[in-house]
């Protein structure tokens, strides 16, 4: 993965097919410490599932028996000496939480996080997304479940919306550079 | 800084337009692109957004885009299947970009296969 925006995008898939129906990411960076929080309310794991899945040879998909997604993860954020937790309860979602330290001549770049939170929107409407940045105090966010409100029943993968949320959050994402 | 309230202009907008594809999803075309961590590692992801801005931009409210998980060619990634009706599928391969507006262009608004791109060409 060339940036943490890609990295996010492909855990924020396994929260999807766990059947969550409200996804939080957070990202808040501080003092050279980037933290990022990936929380789901999916199927979540049983301990013994949860404690192997950063193991390449563990995965839930039938085409392939590897699956690279949360080692790529865990590799990104150890290299910078940072870490990866993972927690995760049968019926209450899976939270993985990544630190890496951003001075680190291995911390992979952030990327183009608003086309992340649109592609996940783009291929799951109808689930919602609580995404909020942080750097050194100031905020960029977006929350689906206020967007609904102004919406009502036009469903957010419509190409305006697309669009809106796109330019919306990278207009938000400027001010925190 | 863009507001919440501009989404109440979208849905003025956008309602009229959907009562319209409701009526006529017989005919729909769809777009499938591939985004596990294959997909996504080779690419996908910018190549979902073309899909999705090219789409937007020309109106074709007859074509909807999809995302699924590894189509099983990781090394051929990424990859975008195109449904058309009553015709078989269509496997497009080593996607980046600047292939999704030919493939809009040629393909979905004039029915003709950009063969160069699809997998048989790769294989």
């Amino acid at each position: 993965m060339k940036d943490l925006s890609l990295n996010i995008l492909d855990i924020a898939q396994n929260s999807l097919k766990a059947g969550a129906a409200l996804i939080r990411i957070a990202l808040r960076e501080r003092d050279g410490v980037l933290r990022i929080v990936i929380e789901d309310d999916g199927r979540g794991m049983e301990p013994e599932l949860a404690a192997r899945v950063t193991d390449p040879f563990v995965t839930t998909r039938d085409t392939r028996k590897v699956g690279l997604g949360l080692p790529f993860y865990r590799q990104a954020a150890e290299q910078t000496g940072g870490s990866l937790e993972l927690v995760s309860a049968p019926g209450r979602g899976t939270t993985v939480t990544a630190v890496f330290h951003t001075a680190h001549i291995d911390a992979p770049p952030a990327g183009d996080m608003p086309a992340t939170i649109q592609t996940l929107i783009q291929g799951s409407p109808d689930v919602d997304f609580d995404y909020s940045r942080e750097r050194d105090g100031k905020v960029s966010s977006l929350d689906t479940r206020l967007m609904r409100e102004q919406l009502g029943d036009i469903p957010l993968n419509e190409p305006d919306v697309l669009q809106w949320i796109y330019e919306s959050l990278t207009e938000s994402e400027k001010e925190l550079e | 800084m863009k507001s919440l309230e501009e989404l109440k202009a979208i849905r003025e907008k956008t309602l009229a337009g959907i009562q319209l594809r409701k009526e006529d999803g017989a005919d729909n075309v769809r777009v499938v692109v591939g985004m596990a961590t294959c997909g996504i590692a080779a690419g996908a992801r910018p190549v979902l957004g073309a899909f999705v801005d090219e789409i937007g931009k020309r109106g074709l409210s007859h074509v909807s885009v999809t995302q699924t998980g590894c189509i099983g060619v990781c090394r051929l990634e990424p990859v975008v299947e195109v449904y058309v009706p009553g015709e078989e599928k269509v496997t497009y391969v080593k996607m980046t970009p600047e292939m999704v507006q030919r493939i809009v262009a040629e393909h979905l608004v004039n029915q003709q296969i950009v063969s160069e791109y699809t997998i048989g060409a790769a294989e």
